[in-house]
C-alpha cells in the first residue's frame, strides 16, 4: 500500500512539475486572466488585451522572485 | 504554407529540436559509457510508450470542440511557455547557468560509469536501458504535448507532426554521425525563441478560447510574437544589471541575436 501511495505521489509530482513548473503563481494568474477574459467578453468592452496584460505583469514578478533566491 | 502555418512549423520544429538534443545527449551517455544495445532497447521502449500515449491522447484532443480546446490548450500552452521564457530570460541575464550539453554529457557519463552493471529481463545492462528510456520518454512527452496542442489548435496536426519528425530525425542523424553531444547547437537561444513562440500562441489561443476577438484576427499573431520577444529581451537587459559576477551574460544570445 505504501509503495502504491509513493508511486501515485511521484506520478502527481511529475505532472505538477511538467505543467505548473517552478512558480505556481504563473499558473494561477493565467487561470484568473482566462476567467476575466471570458467574463469581459460577455460585455461590450474589448477583452483581447487582458491576456497580454496578465503576461506583462506576471513574467517580471516571477523573474524577480526567482532572481532573489 | 500560410503565415500561421509557417509560424506553427517553426515553433514546433525548434521546440522538438531542443528536446531531441537533450534526449540524444542522454542516450549517447548511456551508450558510450555502458552498452549501446541496452541503450537502444531503452530508446525503443521509450518510443513505444510515447506511441501509446499519443494514440490515446491524440483522438481525445482532436475530438474536443475548437472553442473549448483553445481555452484549455491556450491556457496550458501559456503556462508551459512562460516556464520556458522565464528560464530563458534567467539564463540570458546570467541569473541561471546556461544549458551546457558538454557538461550534461560529462555528468551523465560519470554517473553511468560508476553505476553497477546488472542484467534484467534479457536486457544486458539495466542501467543503460533505464537511463535512455527515461531520457526518451521525458523529452518525448514534451514533443507529444507540443505537437498535439499546436496541431489540434491550428487544425493541422499533420504539419505539426511533420515539423517534429524533421527536427527529431535531423538531430538523431547528426548525433549518430558525430557520436558526441550536440554542444554547437545554439540551444539557449533556441529555448528563448521557443519560449517566446509558446507564450505568444498561448496568449492568442487562450484569449480566443475565452471568447475574446483579436483585432485583425490571425494577423494579431504577427504583432504578439515580436512584442513578447521585445518584452523578454527588455527584461533580460534589466536583469543583467543585477547579474552575479561569475556567470556573465549569455554570449550565445548576444552573438546569435546580432546575426
Amino acid at each position: 500500500m505504501n509503495t502504491l501511495i509513493k508511486r501515485l505521489k511521484a506520478f502527481g509530482a511529475f505532472w505538477y512539475d511538467f505543467v505548473v513548473g517552478d512558480d505556481w503563481r504563473v499558473a494561477v494568474v493565467v487561470l484568473l486572466a482566462l476567467l476575466a477574459t471570458f467574463g469581459l467578453s460577455k460585455t461590450s468592452v474589448a477583452a483581447w488585451w487582458l491576456m497580454p496584460f496578465a503576461v506583462a505583469i506576471i513574467l517580471p514578478v516571477s523573474l524577480w522572485r526567482a532572481r532573489r533566491r | 504554407m500560410t503565415g500561421t502555418g509557417g509560424a506553427l512549423f517553426a515553433a514546433v520544429f525548434l521546440a522538438c529540436a531542443v528536446e531531441a538534443v537533450e534526449a540524444v545527449t542522454i542516450v549517447l551517455a548511456a551508450g558510450t559509457a555502458r552498452d549501446w544495445k541496452s541503450a537502444g532497447y531503452g530508446v525503443g521502449a521509450g518510443l513505444a510508450v510515447l506511441a501509446v500515449i499519443t494514440a490515446a491522447l491524440g483522438p481525445a484532443v482532436t475530438a474536443i470542440p475548437l472553442g473549448a480546446l483553445r481555452l484549455l490548450v491556450g491556457g496550458l500552452l501559456l503556462i508551459f511557455g512562460l516556464q520556458w521564457l522565464r528560464k530563458a530570460v534567467l539564463r540570458a541575464s546570467g541569473h541561471k547557468d546556461l544549458h551546457d550539453e558538454d557538461a550534461i554529457f560529462a555528468r551523465e557519463l560519470a554517473a553511468a560509469k560508476s553505476a553497477e552493471s546488472r542484467s534484467r529481463f534479457s536486457v544486458p545492462d539495466w542501467y543503460a536501458f533505464t537511463l535512455s528510456f527515461k531520457g526518451v520518454l521525458l523529452e518525448g512527452l514534451e514533443v507529444v504535448f507540443i505537437v498535439l496542442t499546436f496541431g489540434a489548435n491550428a487544425h493541422d496536426v499533420p504539419l505539426a507532426a511533420l515539423a517534429a519528425a524533421v527536427a527529431v530525425a535531423l538531430v538523431v542523424l547528426v548525433g549518430l554521425a558525430i557520436r558526441a553531444p550536440l554542444a554547437k547547437v545554439p540551444e539557449n537561444t533556441m529555448k528563448f525563441v521557443v519560449g517566446t513562440m509558446l507564450t505568444s500562441f498561448g496568449i492568442f489561443w487562450g484569449a480566443e478560447g475565452a471568447d475574446a476577438h483579436w483585432p485583425g484576427d490571425d494577423a494579431a499573431l504577427l504583432v504578439i510574437v515580436p512584442c513578447v520577444a521585445l518584452y523578454a529581451l527588455a527584461l533580460v537587459a534589466v536583469l543583467r544589471r543585477s547579474a552575479p559576477k561569475p556567470s556573465a551574460p549569455s554570449p550565445e544570445l548576444i552573438t546569435e541575436g546580432s546575426r
